[in-house]
């Protein structure tokens, strides 16, 4: 059923001049879902967004996006979409009400006043109505652009990097809104480079240099990757950091706070790297591979397979 | 301590290699930095003639005499006046001169040659269009000279004792329009179009790219609009800013300057809005076209620069050489100060307005079609 996929694409594929900046992307995305988009900078996660709500035109690929085609019906798709940039988009010498009314009349609603009221009361804005977008710090610039791009009531979001530059407090009640709205049947498609934001997505999807490299539930990612990480605490780690990493099957050894996280996905070969170290005054334990791990690995093996 | 605050030869160089890499980057800025000077050459070297000569002149002559035919060689050999047709009525000349189609009407009066040789000192008039004092005042001088200088030949016998008096015939000059060549007359409605197309062209040149360089046209494009109705609602507003220059440049050629005000006023606003949206959709196509608000500023100056220069404000229109009047044809604003000095000062009703009408509006036009084209409702 096409019904329960509010993004289902085939083959999405983008080119500037020479570099293929989205290659092949399939993508389905449940109604109601929230789906982490990641991947590093310039990995096509921004024309991909594009290209679903009909901003790019994409040079191969097909599918549907809320039931519609995206590829010729992306004036339909529009109006049934919000698009939140990257970059604050809106109208900094508009005062916030000014702004959500302007959007609300490109969007022809009949009801526009109540819309605004509405958005700006459930958004914790009305208070702010009559400040100017510009004035506003980065967590309230981010509130503005998420009630403006969701005053038509959208049924699918497109968030690019929503939360760049907000503060840890006001990212998180960016989230627990997210959750509610997604509860409320709303889909989700965010890209984020946070880990913490990652684990909060139902899926996850990342893509590197346009290319998908893995989808599935964060356990299912952490699975697929088949790494076994090891957390080391003692002293002048800098250095067992750099012999360990000398030795075959050590993949990654990376600091958190006090400890060091060695990580490889063999574990035979990870095991017998580390085993030389594993005296005093070293304590080793193993722990689950974080998100943060998998990618790197992930980035690291692509790496090598683009080189081979 | 002292020695923190000296000149750094480096450090001033860091700067200067910095800026000419910038400056090798914005390719437009570098066009037009060179092609504004190579335009003002060209223009001021080439084009522009504040002596203007070979004036077309309209011819009513009523006898054909040895005489008649004399004057009329010796006023075209002064090089000022070119007789471009011959007119057979009174109004068929004022007409002429009302569509600027000619700048003078030269009126040769019956049995001229018959009233010379009787030594009845005969009139010839010469009707001027003298909306602008520069173009007509050196031809005008030259005339008497001319004329009188022509007929030495024939002043022998009874006739000598002309030669040493007023001249042998009576030339009387008719300044049309203007007729104490007052340069304000000229200027002031001129004005009108020169501050609406300097002011029109560049906001709305800014207009598009500004939304462009503050990442405002990202979201535009995502949300259901389509080119016309960004292109247009940009337009309105603007359009209205035009009118209140109208209003104001009017208000004051009334009342400090005492521009006469022949022709009709609401003509006069129907005619300002042609022109106002030609100046709007000619920025909106630059907007489409720079990167930022700085390019959108100087191509808004290019086009300006040989606007102001060509159409006839600064310099009279027909002392340009043919090359020049052609390009000077394309730009609104030419029409425009024809069609308001024609209207203010002349009288000129919708008949003649619109002979200038259309080229300005087939301007807009073009550059709106232009500028619908280039606006893309993608970021590609």
């Amino acid at each position: 059923m096409t019904n329960d996929l509010a993004i289902d694409v085939r083959g999405m594929t983008k080119r500037f001049g020479d570099l293929t900046a989205v290659n092949q992307i399939d993508l389905q995305v449940h109604t109601g879902e929230i789906c982490g988009f990641l991947g590093p900078n310039g990995s096509g996660k921004t024309t991909f967004i594009r290209m679903l709500c009909g901003l790019l035109r994409p040079d191969g690929g097909s599918g549907t996006c809320l039931g519609l085609d995206v590829i010729h019906e992306s004036e339909l798709i529009k109006r049934q979409v919000g698009y939140m940039t990257q970059r604050f988009s809106f109208y900094e010498d508009l005062s916030i009400a000014e702004n959500l009314d302007f959007v609300a009349r490109l969007y022809s609603m009949k009801n526009r006043r109540e819309a605004v009221s509405q958005s700006l009361e459930r958004l914790g804005l009305a208070k702010r109505r009559n400040q100017l977008a510009g004035e506003l710090s980065g967590g309230w610039k981010q509130r503005l652009a998420l009630a403006a791009c969701m005053i038509h009531q959208p049924r699918l979001l497109l968030l690019d990097e929503p939360t760049a530059g907000v503060d840890p407090k006001a990212r998180r009640e960016f989230w627990e809104e997210i959750h509610r709205l997604a509860d409320e049947g709303l889909t989700f498609l965010i890209a984020t480079h946070y880990m913490d934001e990652a684990e909060r997505c139902h899926r996850l999807a990342f893509i590197l240099y346009g290319d998908l490299l893995v989808t599935g539930t964060v356990s299912e990612v952490v699975r697929q990757s088949n790494l076994t990480t090891w957390a080391v605490t003692g002293p002048d780690l800098m250095r067992l950091s750099e012999r360990l990493l000398e030795s075959p099957g050590v993949e990654q050894a990376v600091a958190f706070g006090s400890a060091l996280h060695v990580s490889g996905d063999d574990q035979a070969a990870l095991d017998q790297a580390i085993a030389p170290f594993r005296t005093a005054p070293y304590e080793w334990r193993r722990v689950e591979a974080g998100l943060e791990d998998v990618f790197i690995h992930l980035m690291e093996k692509s790496k090598g397979g683009r080189s081979s | 301590m002292k020695k923190r605050h000296e000149f750094s030869f480096k450090r001033f160089w860091a700067m200067v290699v910095k800026e000419f890499i910038q400056m090798r980057r914005d390719r437009v800025t570098f066009a037009i930095m060179v092609g504004i000077p190579l335009i003002q050459l060209i223009l001021f070297g080439f084009a522009i003639n504040s002596d203007p000569k070979h004036l077309p002149a309209a011819v009513l002559q009523a006898d054909r005499g040895p005489q008649a035919r004399t004057i009329l060689q010796a006023i075209q050999n002064s090089s000022y006046f070119d007789f471009v047709r011959e007119v057979h009525t009174e109004t068929e000349a004022h007409e002429a001169l009302a569509r600027g189609q000619v700048q003078f009407v030269i009126n040769i009066p019956e049995n001229f040659s018959r009233d010379f040789l009787r030594g009845d000192r005969p009139a010839v008039l010469v009707e001027a269009d003298a909306t602008d004092p520069a173009a007509t005042g050196n031809a005008l001088s030259s005339l008497t000279n001319a004329v009188n200088g022509a007929l030495q030949n024939d002043l022998k016998g009874p006739l000598a004792y002309l030669a040493g008096s007023d001249g042998p015939v009576d030339l009387r000059i008719h300044a049309k329009y203007n007729p104490e060549a007052i340069t304000q007359y000229n200027i002031v409605p001129g004005l009108m179009g020169v501050v609406l197309t300097m002011t029109m062209v560049m906001i709305t040149g800014l207009a598009i790219t500004r939304e462009r360089e503050r990442g405002t046209m990202e979201n535009l494009l995502s949300m259901p609009t389509r080119p016309f109705e960004v292109l247009l609602g940009k337009i309105i507003p603007y359009i209205l800013v035009g009118y209140v220059q109208v209003g104001l440049i009017l208000f004051a050629a009334q009342l400090i300057f005492n521009v006469p005000m022949i022709g009709s006023l609401p003509l006069l606003l129907v005619v300002a809005l042609v022109f106002i949206a030609a100046n709007l959709a000619m920025g909106i196509t630059f907007s489409t076209v720079a990167q930022n608000q700085l390019q959108a500023v100087q191509m808004a100056f290019f086009f300006f620069l040989p606007s102001l220069l060509l159409s006839g404000f600064m310099f009279p229109f027909r002392g340009m050489p043919v090359w020049a009047q052609r390009i000077g044809e394309v730009f609104p604003l030419t029409h425009f100060l024809r069609i308001v000095r024609g209207i203010l000062l002349k009288g000129n009703g919708l008949d003649e307005v619109v002979r200038e009408l259309w080229q300005i509006a087939l301007f807009a036009t073009v550059a709106l079609i232009i500028g619908v084209k280039r606006y893309r409702q993608t970021l590609d």
